[in-house]
Parts: structure tokens; sequence; C-alpha cells
């Protein structure tokens, strides 16, 4: 009994003693993280607490000792509120449109040009077909306008030239012209960028494979079939449901930029919502609670998709 | 020697299928060309359109070509000396806003590439976490006027400078390339952590440590939201935002400068300017730092 005793503190001892050193050895490494953890305590996680306005009434003039708490109200109340329904369903659906047009451009894209010969010239367009990604929304949507406003931009120009219409196409003033062309531009200035992705895939895929497929006769189309896709599916199925976990998110600089009075209609989406019932229009409870219901509704669709791609054999995304 | 007939045949289809250039690969170029042009062709009309006449614009003549070649639009804007001013501002800003991001990044990429660190998980998760949860646009801005920030530079400058994502590819880099081997012998040769990192990890981080800072400049560079969200003080917005003013919104800004221009230059000539100004730095950069951030984002793919 009196031994036994003696043996754990004995262990206990040790296991300090052994902590001491590793500490005393190691002081430095935690140091330096201390500088990155208060950062983001700082500047994200000290904004956690403000997340109870949105149980409250708030009112800035207030603050929060003076505002009251009205528990789930302000929920009860955007779920009733006709433009929180409008900016929700025109998130999703634009978000699920993206994926669906978008998704698959950057793969087609990779497969072209791992089969484009011209080695020069393979390298020039490559450069060239990722600039749009490092272009900032604004310049994007400045630049769309010269090629789409209906009476002095460039497409309409053009086609009025050659006689195909007589009235300019309303691209960008029209919500249903917007629709698709805001996704198209979408597409178009991520298809470069999400394609070196797959490029790095392919690149990883054994020459061998190659080999044999053309050895048994495999032609160019047979081979991309059997051998390529196979070999990057795990990253295709990967970023698929990534992007499958961000369809409650919204950017609101490419809404922003490319937004105007006649395609509000389509341009309400949450970031915009949230911006103008929040900072525009100082309902802060509101613009709180839709907030945190995105936030909530995203952390969930994250969670759930990296447990899905766990679930199918690839690798995790968390 | 049916066998051997049929090797015969096989050899050369492989011949064939890796020296000849046949039809499909000129579809493929074409295609390939097409694409890249929808890429660059709208910025030189754009350009083109900078530096031609107003007549010229006005009688929409201009396509990829400019017109009656005149640099009145630029004058302008040099003249007016907002857009430059910004131009400068945003020039400090992004520097300022990179060295922070770099700092704080390379501060935790380090001990937490170490993979025997005690609590490395624990750690990663908490600098991981916002990435997934952020608390809003409301909560934060009502942080940063607590903070102290709004109005200021520095809330352009530090509440993003740290980006989880950037910090893991850096720590995917120096896990990849240093191995703990190497700590062990510095450490038996009486190395702090420290010095370890200054002496063996930054140096041999070079690589890495130009992509991300080349990711934090243009992520910084472009992003004008939180400008929009956060200032009120003209002389503090950046220029994506200032641009946005001018050329998006026809709102108090756009009349400003063409007021100035207005003996000179129509809204079309000079907007087409305003957009170049702002686009021609990236543009010019761009193609000397390309492989940089092809290199970041193979690094991205292999462990986002």
């Amino acid at each position: 009994m009196m031994e036994n005793k003696t043996v754990a503190q004995d262990l206990r001892k040790r296991r300090l003693k052994l902590f001491g050193v590793y500490f005393r050895n190691n002081w430095q490494l935690y140091l330096m993280l201390i500088v990155p953890v208060l950062f983001v305590i700082i500047f994200k996680y000290a904004a956690y607490p403000g997340l109870r306005i949105a149980f409250m009434n708030y009112k800035p003039a207030k603050g929060y000792a003076g505002s009251k708490w009205v528990g789930f109200e302000t929920f009860e109340k955007i779920f009733r509120d006709k433009d929180f329904l409008r900016a929700l369903k025109n998130s999703l659906a634009f978000n699920f449109l993206d994926l669906l047009v978008g998704f698959p451009v950057p793969i087609i894209l990779a497969l072209l040009l791992n089969e484009l010969r011209f080695n020069r010239f393979k390298r020039v367009s490559q450069t060239i077909l990722y600039l749009p990604h490092f272009l900032s929304w604004v310049i994007i949507a400045s630049v769309a306008l010269n090629l789409f406003k209906p009476e002095t931009g460039l497409i309409n120009i053009l086609f009025r030239d050659l006689g195909w219409i007589d009235k300019g196409i309303p691209f960008l003033t029209e919500k249903w012209h917007w629709a698709a062309t805001y996704l198209l531009i979408g597409v178009w200035q991520n298809m470069g960028w999400g394609s070196i992705i797959y490029l790095a895939a392919i690149t990883g895929i054994d020459a061998e494979l190659y080999e044999a497929a053309t050895i048994d006769g495999a032609g160019r189309l047979r081979k991309i079939w059997s051998v390529t896709l196979p070999c990057i599916r795990g990253t295709m199925v990967t970023l698929l449901i990534m992007n499958l976990g961000r369809v409650m998110g919204s950017n609101f600089e490419r809404l922003d930029a490319f937004g105007n009075v006649q395609v509000k209609d389509f341009q309400y989406q949450l970031a915009i919502y949230i911006y103008e019932k929040g900072l525009a229009g100082s309902n802060f409870s509101r613009a709180t609670a839709v907030g945190l219901f995105q936030s909530l509704v995203g952390l969930l669709l994250v969670l759930t998709a990296d447990k899905v791609s766990k679930k199918l054999g690839e690798d995790g995304l968390l | 020697m049916a066998a051997n007939e049929k090797n015969v045949v096989r050899k050369d289809n492989i011949w064939h299928g890796i020296n000849r250039v046949r039809f499909a690969d000129f579809v493929i170029a074409f295609v390939i060309l097409l694409l890249s042009l929808t890429c660059i062709l709208p910025f030189i009309h754009v350009a083109a359109k900078s530096i031609s006449s107003d007549t010229a614009v006005m009688s929409k003549k201009v396509y990829l070509w400019p017109i009656d070649v005149t640099f009145q639009a630029y004058v302008s804007i040099f003249k007016d000396g907002q857009l430059t001013y910004s131009m400068g501002y945003t020039i400090i800003m992004t520097l300022l806003f990179t060295i922070v991001g770099m700092v704080v990044t390379t501060l935790a990429a380090f001990p937490l590439a170490i993979k025997n660190l005690k609590g490395r998980s624990f750690f990663a998760f908490i600098l991981m976490f916002t990435m997934y949860f952020s608390a809003g646009l409301i909560p934060e801005y009502l942080l940063y006027k607590d903070l102290g920030l709004l109005n200021t530079m520095w809330v352009l400058v530090l509440p993003l400078a740290f980006s989880p994502y950037n910090m893991l590819i850096m720590r995917s880099f120096i896990s990849s390339t240093i191995p703990d081997s190497l700590y062990e012998a510095a450490h038996l040769d009486g190395a702090s952590h420290f010095q370890v990192l200054g002496k063996v990890v930054i140096p041999l981080s070079k690589p890495i440590i130009a992509t991300l800072s080349l990711f934090y400049a243009v992520g910084r560079w472009n992003a004008y939201a939180d400008a929009k969200y956060y200032i009120t003080t003209k002389s503090l917005q950046p220029l994506q935002y200032l641009l946005s003013n001018m050329v998006l919104n026809s709102g108090a800004d756009a009349v400003s400068l063409s007021e100035a221009a207005a003996a000179t230059s129509t809204p079309e000539v000079l907007q087409s300017a305003v957009v170049m100004f702002a686009t021609l730095p990236i543009i010019m950069v761009y193609p000397f730092v390309q492989k940089y951030f092809v290199k970041g984002a193979m690094i991205g793919a292999v462990k986002g």
C-alpha cells in the first residue's frame, strides 16, 4: 500500500520533471506562437461576444448594457422578412449555378492544356489564362462595362456593325441577361487558376500507365477517359465537396461591383442584405442574426463536407 | 511469327502517337487560343480606348487599336492627383500589410511544422477555426470601432493580415523541406529555436516566403470591401475603392474628376484611362512573378 503510493508520487514527480525539461527546451516555440494566437484573439475571437446582438434589440446609442434581450425574436422576424427570404433564395440559387457551371470548366481546361503540344504556346497561354484571377472585381466589372454596355459596349457595337442586332443587348442591365453574364464572368475569372490544381494532379500520374494504355492500343480520348480522369478523381471529389461546403457564402465585392438598380432583384444576396440592413440601415440586430445564421449553416456544411469526403476515402478538408 | 508481326504494327503505332502532330492538336490549340484571347482582348480594348481621341470613341470606331492617339486622359489623371495619391497610399498600406502578414504567418507556421510539439493540434485549431466560423460583419465592425481602428489605415492593415490558409501552405512547405533531424542536429550544437528559425528555416523557405508575400500583397491590393465597411475618410480609401466610386457608381467622385478634366476628355475615355491606371501595375508585374503564384497554388493543392 505504502509502496504503491510512493511509486505513484514518484511517477508524478518524474513526469513533472520531464515536462519541465521539455518546456525549458521548447519555451521559445510557445513564445513565437503567442504572436499569432494573440492576433486572432484580438481581431477575430474578440468579435464573437458581439454575436449577442442577434439576441438583443440593439440600439447603437445605448450600447450593450442599455439594450434589451429579446431571445430568438429577431430570428423569428428575419424568417418572416421578405427581403431576407429573397436574399437567401438568390444566394443559394446563384451559388448552385456557380458550382454547376464553374466546376467542370477548370477540369476541361486542365485536360486541354495537358494535351496541348506546342510547349512555348502552352506556357504563354497559361500565363494569360491565370491573369483574371489576379485582378480585382472592380477592374473586372469596369472592363465588363466597356464590353457589355447596351449603347457603347464593344460587343454590342460589334454585333450592330455586323448587322446581327438592331438594339444593344442589356447584358448587365436586365436581370436575366445579368444573371448569365455574371455567372459566365465568374467562370471565366476562375477557370485558369482553377485548372492549376488539376494540372498538378495530372502531373503526378505515373507515366507507365499511359505507356501501358498506348501499348494496349488506346487512343487519345480513351487515355483521357481511362487513365487521366480516374487518376484525378480524388482531386475532383475533394474540390466538389469543398465547394458544396461554401454554398452559403457570398462574395460581397463581386456582387457590389456588378450591382445596379435594374438587376437588384437577383443581385440582392445575403452579403448585400447584411451590408444594407446593418451598416447602411443601422439595423444591427437583424444583420447580426443573418450573419450568425449564415456562419452557422456554413460551418455545418463544411463539417458535413469533411465527413463525407473522409467517408469516400478521400483526404478530409480539416 | 504472327505475334512478331503484331509487335511491329504496335511499335509503329507508338511512333505515330508520340511524334506526329495531328489535326486534333490544332483544334486543341485553337480552343486554348480563343480562351486566352478572351483574357487579353478586353484589356487591349480598354487600353486602346484610353489613348484614343474623344471623337473616335464617341463615334464608336475604336476596337482594339487606338485612333488619333492622345494621352490627354492620363495627363488629366496626373493633374487631378487624386488617383496618384491613392496609388502611393495603397502601395505603402499593402507593403505594411504584407510585412505584418508574413511575420505573423511565419511565427505560426514554424512551431506548428515541428511534429512533436506538445499542443500542436490545439494551437492549429485555434488559428484555423476563424477560417470556418466568422462573427460576421456587424460584430467585427463594432469590435474595430471599440479598438479605435475605424477610419484609420490600420483597419486595412491589421484584421486581415493573418491568413490561416497561407499559414497551412507555409507549414507544409517547412515540414516537407526541412527534416526533423536537422532541428535535432542544430539543438545538439546548442542553437536555440530562434536561431534555427533565423538561420535555417527562413533561408531555406525563401521561395515560399516570396510566394506567400505575393499572395498577401495581391489580396490586399485588390480588396476593397473592408474599406467600404470601415472607412469614410476619403484620403484613407485605397485605390480599388476609389476606382469603384469613380467608374462603377456614378457617385460624387465620378463627377469630381471629370470636372477637373471636363474640358479635355469625355467620361468614356477618362474612365478607360482610370481603369488602365489601376490595372497596369498588376499587369506589368504579373508576368515576372507568375511562377511563384503557381508554385504556391501547387503546394496549396497538395495540402489545402
